[in-house]
């Protein structure tokens, strides 16, 4: 035997221990600066290793992208925590109707509403995300009908996917919002591709890509930087950095990596990094990202610092693997008060009012859902005809599948 | 004895070999410190530390291919894709490397490795949480394709696969993962525990890899299949009252063709049954096999019973599972010639 030994990431604490996160370095909100919108890989470097952040601790928007953000109203700031709220409002409905039976499975984006809800804000109809199943928010921020969205969720007449699709694994291409696959990492490459042939046409719309951190250990996410890299398409690709890949600690995907963003460095795509709990920070960098693909200056990576306060979905436990109250220990707070802090210090909102428009999402939401709940739900169905399950495998119907379909006795 | 689930009983089949065999090696994405997402290695990196039991990255090829690398050096490696539908970025490292490496290398270098998965429906899991791949690796020369369908057969049929020289798809069926599955969705499921088949010895044992078992003796036809729809098939002949002889496969490659071909050549009618869809199915390719040694015996056409080609559904699922109700009226189709 010799003294070579492998090396096994773990997490800084587990069940029975404190959440420690006493690793994480907080520069102060501020810091970094707006680069030019040719920015290279190279001169990225700072961004891409730091933290980009606009709110202060004490709720202030300060520094060079809070300038670059210049006279952002109070109303699209109550836009985006509007759209926060009606995000949780809908989590906390939808896990109890997953837990009354109604539908089959949830998943969560507590402490993530921040990253979709800013970033699809600031996209034009036309831009197409290639979402993974925790980004809700972009469907919240391109104002989706909540009749489709929960429809889905409950597989009835509503779900413009006629129930084939895994609840939460929505397509809505109207919004901007790709279909989506249950097998990780393999649409961030095809963001690419949507984005290739944005720049062929010449239409002038941008496409993005999304990954979780456990994700970014698939072969795609390197394929899509590679990719993205020799063609210079209008691609932002964002990684969602939440800490955890269900059970498996963030350090086991990166490994002795710096940041998921470094990682884009070697591909020389220019990559940032932001604190993904910071509304203003996301919006911000989401402008410049966006504008620099827009303009013809291709790829650029951003990833998104956050943490998954949720589970992972209905089906997992966190309690098994994660120490406990570790949410509520993540130091860059919860993106929603973060954001309320900052209005409140603005005297553009106010304790009251937040409470007031907490109830009016939820009353919202629940008044959806129970209209929605009258098309039927998963436990108490009303039969979508199974003949159904052969349309769309093809343009038309061939031979076979028509004699299965009469099989079946349909 | 002891009463387990297949998926206790598969724990134990990685327990033994990895108390018996330091080249036994278990990695995959959550299966150590949490014990995978089914929970089926839960308990074994506590027991057998991290250099035995990992989490690895979420990279299906990389977790192969390191395999395949610890293999070639003797190694035993038995990894986990967490859900069936998940090994397609793997399929490369499996189909053209593990497959092929004793072959090319004129036996220099073997690959003894287990690739374990979650395989099939009934769960309510979508287009990709349900998917039956077997027959995407029976296609291909130099793996062996096995799937259990009792806790007993999963813990022998998996110990002798971990000994197997030679690279071992194993698709575990997740609907009876819990207890047996009786067609019925909404019908009660008994757990394993308080059932026959759910008896398992605690060490040692093997189920050989390529031997099929006659689940029930019967006279009037043969039924084919394996996995979950072996319980669906005892339904159907139940409720159609024939008296079928019901063939588990157990290992589609390589298939056991003697026991086939006896029971066929005694009962004269055959189906075939499986949940994967139709279209080059592992089915035809039973009924390619049966067709070339039983023919003169075949009193009717060989039918099948199995998915329709269509993607997964999610809120449909019962429409696509091949139900006892579809077996049996084939069965009656089969008895009329
Ligand atoms: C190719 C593939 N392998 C495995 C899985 C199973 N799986 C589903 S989610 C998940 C963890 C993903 O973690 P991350 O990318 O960090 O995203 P998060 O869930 O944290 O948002 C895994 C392993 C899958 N869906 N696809």
């Amino acid at each position: 035997m010799t003294g070579v030994k492998l090396s096994f990431p773990h997490p800084p604490a587990r069940p029975d221990q404190v959440p420690d996160f006493s690793d994480i370095v907080i520069p102060a909100a501020g810091e970094l600066p707006v680069p030019p919108l040719d920015l290279t890989a190279e001169q990225s470097r700072a961004m891409a290793v730091g933290l980009i952040r606009v709110l202060d601790d004490d709720g202030n928007a300060v520094g060079p992208w809070a300038d670059y953000l210049g006279d952002l109203s109070a109303d699209d700031l109550r836009r985006g925590l509007r759209d926060m709220l009606r995000m949780r409002a809908i989590d906390r409905r939808m896990m109890n109707a997953q837990r009354q039976g109604k539908t089959s499975f949830y998943l969560l984006c507590s402490g993530e509403e921040a990253i979709g809800c800013g970033f699809q804000r600031q996209l034009e109809k036309g831009d197409m995300n290639f979402p993974t199943y925790r980004q809700q928010t972009l469907l919240i921020g391109a104002d989706y009908p909540l009749e489709m969205l929960i429809g889905q969720l409950y597989s009835n007449d509503l779900d413009p996917l006629k129930g084939r699709q895994l609840p939460i694994m929505h397509s809505a291409r109207d919004y901007g919002y790709f279909s989506i696959s249950g097998n990780l990492g393999t649409q961030y490459v095809q963001a690419v591709g949507w984005a290739m042939a944005c720049a062929l046409r010449g239409n002038g719309q941008i496409a993005a890509g999304w990954i979780g951190d456990g994700a970014t250990a698939s072969n795609d996410f390197h394929s899509a930087l590679l990719s993205a890299s020799t063609y210079q398409p209008p691609v932002v690709l964002n990684v969602v950095n939440n800490q955890w890949a269900i059970s498996t600690y963030t350090g086991v995907a990166r490994g002795k990596g710096e940041t998921y963003a470094a990682r884009a460095l070697g591909y020389g795509v220019p990559a940032l990094r932001v604190d993904g709990n910071d509304y203003l920070a996301v919006i911000a960098v989401s402008r410049w990202a966006i504008e620099r693909a827009r303009k013809g200056f291709g790829p650029a990576l951003i990833e998104w610092f956050t943490y998954r306060v949720a589970a992972h979905s209905s089906s997992d436990d966190p309690s098994a693997y994660r120490a406990k109250d570790e949410g509520a220990s993540w130091p860059l707070g919860d993106p929603v008060v973060r954001l309320k802090d900052h209005l409140v210090a603005r005297g553009e909102w106010s304790e009251e009012r937040h409470v007031q428009a907490e109830a009016e999402m939820l009353a919202e939401v629940t008044a959806v859902q129970k209209q929605v709940e009258a098309h039927g739900t998963f436990v108490d169905p009303q039969p979508i005809s199974p003949a159904e399950i052969f349309r769309g495998v093809y343009a038309e119907l061939p031979e076979h599948l028509r004699r299965q379909r009469q099989e079946m006795g349909h | 004895m002891a009463r387990m689930s297949m998926i206790e009983a598969l724990r134990s089949a990685m327990d033994v070999k990895l108390a018996d065999d330091p080249a036994v090696i278990v990695f995959g994405e959550d299966v150590g410190y949490f014990g995978g997402v089914f929970r089926c290695t839960a308990g074994l990196q506590a027991k057998y530390g991290e250099e035995r039991v990992f989490d690895t990255p979420i990279n299906e090829s990389a977790i192969v291919g390191i395999a395949i690398g610890m293999a070639a050096q003797g190694m035993r490696p038995c990894v986990e894709m967490q859900f069936a539908d998940y090994v397609f970025p793997a399929y490369d490292q499996i189909t053209q490397e593990a497959a092929r490496l004793r072959h090319r290398s004129n036996e220099q270098f073997t690959c003894p490795m287990v690739v374990r998965m979650p395989t099939g429906g009934g769960i309510f899991g979508g287009q990709t949480h349900s998917q039956s791949p077997e027959a995407l690796f029976t296609h291909v020369s130099g793996l062996k394709v096995v799937i259990p369908s009792t806790p007993y057969d999963a813990k022998g049929l998996l110990i002798a696969a971990i000994e197997d020289p030679d690279p071992v798809i194993f698709l575990e069926p997740k609907r009876i993962y819990n207890g047996p599955f009786y067609g019925d969705h909404s019908g009660k499921s008994v757990p394993w525990s308080q059932h026959a088949a759910g008896e398992v010895p605690e060490d040692h044992y093997v189920v050989p890899l390529g031997k099929a078992d006659v689940r029930r003796a019967g006279s009037d036809l043969t039924i084919l299949t394996y996995g979950t729809m072996v319980y669906v098939a005892e339904a159907a002949v139940k409720a159609a009252g024939v008296d079928a002889e019901i063939i588990d496969l157990r290992t589609l490659l390589p298939l056991d063709l003697e026991t086939v071909r006896a029971s066929v050549e005694k009962t004269g009618r055959c189906i075939v049954v499986h949940e994967a869809t139709r279209t080059s199915g592992f089915g035809a390719e039973l009924i390619a096999e049966v067709e070339e040694v039983c023919f003169w015996h075949l009193k009717a056409p060989i039918l099948r019973v199995t998915g329709w080609d269509v993607p997964y559904p999610h809120a449909q699922e019962w429409d696509y599972f091949p139900g006892p109700e579809r077996i049996e009226r084939v069965i009656h189709k089969v008895m009329e010639d």
